[in-house]
C-alpha cells in the first residue's frame, strides 16, 4: 500500500501520527522521508515536528534498512547472561556490525534496551518475535527461519 | 515460609485469554456491575480504604488519585492504563495483560465509571505487538458483550522509548507527539490527556481494583505490609536458580524472595548484591536481605520497590562493570528535555566508564557522588532522578569495588 493510502486511514484519529508511522513501517521497514512529510501535512504539524517525532522514538528509523529487525537486548540481565558473544555471533554470521543492515536488504541489526522476556535471557527479537536463552549456537539456526 | 498469593494473576493459566466466557465463568464482570451500583463518591472512598497503592513504582493512594479526577468539573475524563512495561528486568504487565486482559478491562472500566469518564486508552509498549493483539480481541470481545456500555477503550501502541513510562510523557505519546515529560503541577487527574482530567495507572494496579471491589477494602488493606498493602508481582533475573515470577504479599523479605521463592544462588555461589525495581533501583547488600518488600521498608533503606524486578549477582559478578551498563541505558534513554539529565546521565556514564576501564580515581567517586545528589532533586522527571541509584548505592554499599578498579 502507497505511504499515503495508510496515512489517510489515521487523519481521523487524535493523535494518530505515531500509529500511523506504525502502519507505515509494517509496509516499508523504515519511515520514508516523503512519507514524514506527507504525515506532517496530514495531521497538520510542521514538518520538523514529525521528523521529531519519528526521530524520538528507537522503534522508528528514517533511513532505510534491512526488512527484518534484529534486536538484542543489552540491559543488565541479557548483559551478564552472555548478550556480548550474541552479538558477536551474529556481527560474524551477517557480516556486519551492530546498526547496519546486510548489502541484500535483507536483515538489520539493532541494539534495544529490554525487551520484557526476562525469564530466559539473553534475548534477541526478529520482527519482534522474541528468541529465548540465545547462544552464539543458536545463531545459525535462528537465521536460517528468515533466510 | 514464604509463600506465593494471587491477586492480580489469580487467572494466570486458569483460563483462555481470549475467551471472555472463561472470565466471566470464574465470576469476572461481577465487580464492574457491583461498582456501578455503588454510588462513585463511595467507591473511591472503599478504593481509598484499600489503601491500595500505585505498582507503577510511585505508590501513590489509588482511590486518593481517583477522587481528585472525580471532583473535578470536565465534558470528558480520560482513564489510561500505563502498560509501558519498559524496566529492565519487568515484565509482570505481560504476564497480566498476556494471561487475562479482561481483569486490566474491568478495572479501566470501574475507573471509568467511579470519575465519570467515557473513554480509555492503554498504552502497551512497542515490544509487545502480541499484547497489542491480546488487548484488542479482548476489548472487541467485552464490547460485544454489551460489559463496557458507553466505556470506549482503545490501544495505543508505544515505539520503544523508555522515558513514555512516565505519565506525562506516556500522554503526550498518545497524543502524537514526542514522549517528553510535562512540568508539573498541573498534574493528570487535573489535567492531563488533551487537557482533561485523566487518570494513568498502572496495569498490576488496575488488575487489583476488581478483586477489591469483589473482597471489600478491609480485606485488601490486612494483607501484607499496612502501609502498602496487597500483593506484588516479582520477576526475578540474574543469579538466582528461578528465573521466574512470583506474586507475593507485601511485607515479604528479600531475603525469602532470593532464598526461598527464588531457590538461591546457582552452584553454591555467594551472593554479592540484589538490585529491585529495575534498572533505576538501588543495589543492596547482603545486610539489608531482611528489608520487606513494601515501598516504605525499602524507602527506609534508600531502595525502591519499583516494578518490583529482582537482579540478583553473584560473587564473581563485576559490579562496576554491571552499574557502568546500567549508566549508558540511562545515557540513552534521557529524553533531553532537561539540562540536569540530559548532562547529567552522559556524565555519570562518562565517569563511570572511566573507572570500569581502570582509568578513575577517588575524586571521580566523589564527582558521582555529588553529580548523582544533585541529579536526584534537580532533573524533571523520575527517569533522571533515579537514574543515579545504581551508582549512588554501589558507591555507599560496595566501595571496595571501586576501589580494586583503581590502579
Amino acid at each position: 500500500m502507497a505511504y499515503q493510502e495508510i496515512i489517510a486511514k489515521f487523519a481521523d484519529v487524535p493523535g494518530g501520527m505515531i500509529e500511523a508511522f506504525h502502519a507505515i513501517q509494517d509496509e516499508y521497514a523504515y519511515l520514508p522521508e516523503e512519507a514524514i512529510i506527507e504525515a506532517a501535512k496530514v495531521f497538520s504539524v510542521p514538518t520538523a515536528e514529525a521528523y521529531g517525532v519519528a526521530t524520538f522514538y528507537s522503534y522508528f528509523s528514517v533511513k532505510a534498512r534491512g526488512k527484518n529487525v534484529i534486536r538484542i537486548c543489552e540491559s543488565a540481565p541479557c548483559h551478564i547472561a552472555g548478550a556480548a558473544e550474541v552479538v558477536a555471533a551474529l556481527e560474524r554470521e551477517l557480516g556486519i556490525s551492530m546498526g547496519n543492515s546486510t548489502a541484500d536488504g535483507r536483515f538489520a541489526l539493532e541494539f534495544t534496551e529490554c525487551v520484557g522476556q526476562c525469564q530466559a535471557t539473553p534475548v534477541i527479537t526478529i520482527n519482534c518475535k522474541p528468541y529465548f536463552d540465545v547462544t552464539p549456537a543458536k545463531v545459525t539456526d535462528i537465521l536460517a527461519e528468515y533466510k | 515460609m514464604a509463600e506465593e498469593m494471587r491477586i492480580v494473576l489469580r487467572n494466570y493459566g486458569k483460563i483462555d485469554p481470549l475467551k471472555i466466557e472463561d472470565y466471566i465463568a470464574l465470576g469476572g464482570y461481577g465487580a464492574l456491575k457491583k461498582a456501578r451500583a455503588t454510588e462513585k463518591a463511595a467507591l473511591i472512598d472503599e478504593i481509598k480504604k484499600s489503601n491500595l497503592r500505585g505498582r507503577g513504582g510511585a505508590g501513590f493512594n489509588c482511590g486518593q488519585k481517583w477522587f481528585f479526577a472525580y471532583a473535578v468539573q470536565a465534558d470528558q475524563k480520560y482513564v489510561v492504563c500505563n502498560a509501558d512495561e519498559g524496566e529492565p528486568g519487568t515484565y509482570k504487565d505481560r504476564l497480566i495483560m498476556e494471561n487475562d486482559p479482561q481483569t486490566l478491562i474491568e478495572g479501566m472500566a470501574i475507573c471509568a465509571y467511579a470519575i465519570g469518564a467515557a473513554k480509555g486508552y492503554i498504552y502497551c509498549r512497542g515490544e509487545y505487538p502480541q499484547v497489542v493483539k491480546t488487548l484488542r480481541a479482548a476489548i472487541a470481545q467485552a464490547k460485544e458483550k454489551g460489559l463496557l456500555e458507553d466505556f470506549d477503550l482503545e490501544v495505543r501502541m508505544g515505539a520503544g522509548a523508555y522515558v513514555c513510562g512516565e505519565e506525562t510523557a506516556l500522554i503526550e505519546s498518545i497524543e502524537g507527539n514526542r514522549g517528553e515529560p510535562r512540568y508539573k503541577p498541573p498534574y493528570p487527574p487535573v489535567e492531563g490527556l488533551w487537557q482533561q482530567p485523566t487518570i494513568v495507572n498502572n496495569v498490576e494496579t488496575f488488575a487489583a481494583i476488581p478483586v477489591i471491589v469483589e473482597k471489600g477494602a478491609d480485606w485488601f488493606a490486612s494483607i501484607g505490609a499496612p502501609s502498602y498493602p496487597g500483593t506484588k508481582v516479582l520477576t526475578l533475573t540474574g543469579d538466582i536458580n528461578n528465573r521466574t515470577f512470583f506474586e507475593v504479599p507485601t511485607n515479604t523479605t528479600i531475603r525469602e524472595v532470593v532464598y526461598q521463592l527464588g531457590g538461591g544462588i546457582p552452584a553454591d555461589k555467594k551472593f554479592k548484591a540484589v538490585q529491585i525495581g529495575g534498572t533505576s533501583g538501588a543495589f543492596i547488600p547482603e545486610s539489608q536481605l531482611d528489608t520487606p518488600i513494601a515501598f516504605d521498608a525499602m524507602a527506609a533503606i534508600d531502595a525502591t520497590l519499583g516494578s518490583g524486578a529482582v537482579f540478583v549477582l553473584d560473587e564473581t559478578r563485576d559490579l562496576i562493570d554491571v552499574t557502568t551498563r546500567i549508566a549508558k541505558f540511562f545515557e540513552h534513554e534521557s529524553c533531553g528535555k532537561c539540562a540536569p539529565c540530559r548532562e547529567g546521565t552522559m556524565r555519570l556514564f562518562d565517569l563511570m566508564e572511566k573507572i570500569n576501564q581502570g582509568e578513575g580515581s577517588s575524586a571521580d567517586v566523589a564527582l558521582l557522588n555529588k553529580l548523582g545528589r544533585v541529579m536526584s532533586y534537580s532533573c524533571l522527571c523520575g527517569l533522571g532522578q533515579a537514574a543515579p541509584a545504581p551508582v549512588l548505592s554501589t558507591i555507599k554499599h560496595f566501595p571496595a569495588d571501586y576501589n580494586a578498579k583503581f590502579v
